[in-house]
């Protein structure tokens, strides 16, 4: 059994890779048909297997080992294995089943794209690369699975790469991805440096004794532990995109909405969030970096979420939710409720992807318009996207008793609970945040679905339905994203869905502290208490303003926004222009390094390397041989000179010795 | 008596104003002729020296057969002189610079 | 002084003197006699060495033929004496200084080590001694193949020599008796056939 299960797992992701390389290599001999056959075959083969996984791990089959070492160098062995326990498994059918979801209604939304294959074969790459990343056992493998989903991402933001914008873009997220991933390399080579090895288990195993160890840093102590939480959280800002390394995910927006879904909401973004939750037996030793997560997931959930309420793309819209929703994550990790993060990571993987794929539905219906100015009126256009995007909203809003709910209340309840110097601050800016939530989402769904049409007559009369391959995902995306909450909150927050794999010290453990209130009642009885409990509450009474407030803006008095943006032109040209920060990365970085680049290609390439090293050495040669050249003048008394010369030294050097 | 020696700086004497005589003598090949004869008049003053001296015929027989080789090269050397005349009006060395690198 | 010593130094500074006018003088007609000057001056030195017979063939060889043949030459060739020490004094300073310094140090070298004392001077022959006869004993046992390898260079030098200043001259009309006493009358003379031609008025 067990040596069947390591073929399991090796399958996984290989599966997802060959069915890559089949549709990228061949992809103009098996034709549009057979490319999205093999690669939905083949995610679909390992979201069946995850699944088998996921439930074999829960009937106690849990395996950490290595498969295969890939070079010895110093002594540390670098090695390719597999951690399979509740968390990786969980990640595995999360990830595998928003892809298969996602290849699905790629075959529609792509329909007539000259790429065709060639997507295909980036969205299985994706899949492997995540696979390769939540299922590793150790350092090194999760920097390639991290830096793999950075190519892919990369890859599929560029992938209309004739269009401007979208180069701009994937330079950006891959630039700005580059910032996060140098602290995350150098928290793994801290890693190693303490730890001197790069396998989970031997890091954790070895983690309490290392925590009173500290180096000298700008004149204080800092210990080592503290150093490498933040180094590591620093690349789970770059790939979860937490202030102020967020500006790469809205523009990631210039990719195809399958991607937008995929990548850019349900999956690579949560990485990070994966990555700390992994490493919570690193994070759990150093309240100052536990402080750090939670300050700058709070950041990231209130400010970003206050941008998505004036932005007109719909799919801005939703980037700018997804940015707020992971930062609700990262508060959750911050607040030492992993159980909570990751559990909002699911919810939030289904109706944000639901979202995503709804918003490209309406897309495709406007023939690739997506500024909701121009939307209105769907409704009874498209019912099946107005429906799952109605069921996705309130999902995401947090209303009980959909899945968002349940993650995000607890979420809020955990910052509650913590007694972190942050966790005041944090909180207020989590409730105040699902006001906004609830407005920017009510106010996409009123611009696009409801009110009078203000699109043209033509694009009107052709809108219509989007075919099934399109609307199949939604439905099987809207049914977890109503039910998972109520199903899996018990097992999640309080029970034993992550088992071991989640490390809480006991004075950090907010969740046992909501658990508390709720002692002695399962199931039904939990699920109910739970939500009577929210239901009275600031977040849920504040949602429901939200939605008012929306509602009274965009459907009772349309006229009224434009009157508040005039009156507020200050506060909405800050949030138009995101508070400046593409603004001041331009001037700032881009710049500097354009003019560091400038000044070293004038002096140091074309002046140095050109001018004196290249040019230098031809000129020298030139000269020196210029030189050289007039003894052999050809003339026979030059050469008996030289003659008399070569003796005159030897007679001189005979006297000498 | 009269030590080796000086037939050696005599022949030393001939060799260096012979060389310094290829080295000044810029216009006309005949004179270069005349130097390299010079020269192997130099050696042979120091073959029949020392033939002399260490009472060995060897060096007189080296003398002579330098000397035939001396008179075999003089004579091609002046036809090669007679044959470059013609084709070009003139022995100037200077002008002969066809090889000049 | 013997008389042998005043042979010796009164020649070589004959010697000396003629190579310098040598390389030195202007006239190469006058350079070639200096030369025949410094290849007697060097015969009668070695008279002094007891090397009688390579005396005599440096005189019989050197200023009987070579020189002879380098008057020839000089005198056949149209020189421009004018042009012909352009750039001497120019160069002078140079190569007397080299010359010097060449002088200097070969005497240096060579005085001290082959004085009177390292290698004295062999006892005088006899009168009966033949340097002739004692040469030829050598040249014809022990260096017989040298000597016919120099006899065929100096074959090939006047063979060479011939050839490279044998010149056909095209321009030159002359009689090849042979060819004239072979040809026969078809190669010359063609008869030819043609009707009479009526004559025309008026031609």
């Amino acid at each position: 059994m067990i040596r069947n299960m390591q073929l399991v797992y090796l399958a996984i992701p290989l599966v997802c890779l060959a069915a890559s390389l089949v549709a990228g290599l061949f992809g103009p001999r098996i034709g549009r048909a057979g490319a999205h056959s093999v690669t939905i075959l083949g995610v679909a083969l390992a979201f069946v297997l995850s699944v088998v996984v996921f439930l074999d791990v829960h009937a106690g089959n849990r395996f950490n080992g290595s498969i295969y070492t890939w070079a010895l160098s110093g002594g540390v062995p670098f090695e390719i294995g597999f951690l399979i326990d509740e968390l990786s498994a969980l990640m595995m059918v999360v990830v595998t089943f928003v892809s298969l979801m996602v290849h699905i209604y790629t075959i529609g939304y792509m329909h007539d794209d000259p790429g065709y294959q060639r997507f295909f074969s980036y969205i299985s790459l994706f899949t492997f690369s995540m696979l390769m990343l939540v299922m590793s056992n150790n350092f090194l493998q999760l920097f390639f699975g991290w830096e793999a989903v950075g190519l892919v991402s990369y890859l599929l933001i560029g992938f209309w790469f004739k269009k401007e914008s979208a180069i701009a873009a994937n330079l950006k997220a891959f630039v700005v991805n580059r910032v996060g991933d140098f602290g995350f390399l150098l928290g793994i080579a801290a890693v190693l440096y303490v730890f001197g090895t790069l396998d989970y288990a031997a890091v954790f195993a070895s983690a309490p004794d290392a925590v009173a160890l500290q180096f000298r840093f700008l004149g204080g102590d800092m210990t080592w532990m503290t150093a490498i939480c933040l180094l590591l959280f620093v690349g789970a800002m770059g790939k979860s995109a937490q202030v102020p390394l967020h500006v790469w995910l809205p523009d990631s927006m210039e990719g195809p909405t399958p991607i937008s879904a995929l990548i850019h909401a349900a999956t690579m973004v949560t990485a990070g969030i994966f990555m700390v939750a992994r490493m919570s037996p690193l994070f759990e030793l150093s309240e100052t970096a536990l402080t750090v997560v939670m300050t700058i997931g709070a950041i990231t959930a209130f400010f970003m979420a206050l941008i998505g309420m004036v932005q007109n793309d719909i799919k801005r819209v939703v980037a700018y939710s997804t940015l707020s929703q992971l930062g609700y994550m990262t508060v959750a990790l911050g607040a030492s409720a992993y159980a909570a993060g990751i559990f909002h990571l699911g919810t939030h993987a289904f109706f944000k992807a639901l979202l995503f794929l709804a918003a490209g539905s309406v897309i495709i219906a406007l023939h690739h318009q997506q500024d909701m100015r121009k939307m209105g009126g769907l409704g009874r256009v498209m019912p099946i996207t107005f429906l799952t995007a109605w069921i996705g909203t309130i999902a995401l809003i947090g209303l009980p008793p959909f899945s968002g709910f349940f993650s995000k209340d607890a979420i809020i309840e955990a910052v509650h609970a913590s007694t972190l110097p942050s966790a005041g601050l944090a909180w207020l800016a989590l409730t105040a945040g699902t006001f906004v939530t609830s407005f920017y989402s009510f106010r996409l769904l009123f611009m696009t679905f409801h009110g009078k049409p203000r699109m043209d007559k033509e694009t009107l009369r052709h809108a219509k339905e989007s075919p099934w391959v399109v609307t199949v995902p939604l439905v099987l995306l809207a049914i977890p994203s109503m039910i998972a909450g109520a199903l899996y909150v018990e097992p999640a927050l309080f029970g034993d869905l992550f088992g071991d794999s989640l490390f809480v010290l006991p004075e950090h453990d907010t969740l046992a502290r909501i658990g508390a209130a709720y002692e002695g009642k399962h199931g039904i009885e939990l699920v109910l208490s739970m939500i009577l409990h929210g239901a009275l509450q600031p977040p849920v009474i504040l949602t429901l303003l939200g939605a008012v407030t929306a509602w009274f803006l965009y459907i009772k008095r349309p006229d009224l926004p434009d009157t508040l943006v005039r009156r507020f032109s200050a506060i909405h040209g800050m949030l138009m222009r995101k508070y400046g920060f593409d603004e001041f990365y331009e001037r700032v970085f881009a710049g500097g390094a354009r003019r560091i680049g400038h000044a070293f290609w004038q002096t140091g390439d074309a002046r140095l390397i050109d001018g004196l090293m290249v040019n230098g050495t031809a000129r020298s040669v030139g000269w020196i041989s210029g030189i050289v050249r007039h003894i052999q003048s050809g003339y026979v008394y030059t050469y008996a000179f030289a003659m008399i010369l070569g003796l005159v030294v030897l007679l001189t050097w005979m006297l000498w010795s | 008596m009269i030590p080796l020696s000086h037939y050696l700086i005599l022949g030393a004497i001939l060799f260096a104003l012979s060389m310094v005589g290829i080295f000044l003598n810029r216009k006309n090949v005949v004179i270069l002729l005349m130097a390299i004869e010079l020269l192997l008049l130099a050696v042979n003053m120091n073959f029949v020296a020392f033939s002399h001296y260490l009472q060995d015929l060897s060096g007189q027989v080296f003398v002579f057969f330098i000397l035939t080789v001396a008179a075999a090269e003089s004579a091609i050397g002046l036809a090669i002189i007679i044959v470059l005349f013609r084709s070009r009006r003139s022995i100037n060395v200077e002008d002969l610079d066809s090889l000049k690198g | 002084m013997s008389f042998t010593q005043l042979t010796f130094y009164f020649f070589a500074a004959v010697l000396v003197f003629a190579a310098t006018m040598v390389v030195t003088i202007r006239n190469p007609v006058k350079a070639a006699l200096f030369l025949v000057l410094a290849f007697f001056s060097a015969a009668c030195v070695w008279m002094t060495l007891e090397a009688e017979f390579l005396a005599i063939v440096l005189v019989l060889v050197y200023v009987g033929a070579v020189m002879v043949l380098f008057l020839f030459v000089v005198m056949m060739l149209d020189i421009n004496l004018a042009r012909m020490q352009e750039g001497f004094t120019r160069y002078l300073p140079v190569g007397a200084l080299v010359a010097a310094l060449l002088v200097v140090e070969l005497v240096l070298v060579l005085g001290g080590s082959f004085g009177s004392e390292q290698l004295p001077r062999p006892a005088a022959q006899g009168a009966d001694y033949s340097n002739t006869r004692e040469l030829g004993g050598v040249l014809y046992t022990t260096y017989v193949y040298p000597f016919e390898i120099a006899a065929v260079i100096l074959l090939v030098a006047i063979i060479a020599a011939i050839v490279l200043t044998l010149r056909k001259r095209p321009d030159t009309k002359y009689q090849d008796p042979a060819k004239q006493i072979s040809v026969r009358k078809e190669d010359r003379v063609r008869l030819v056939k043609m009707p009479a031609e009526r004559r025309r008025q008026g031609d």
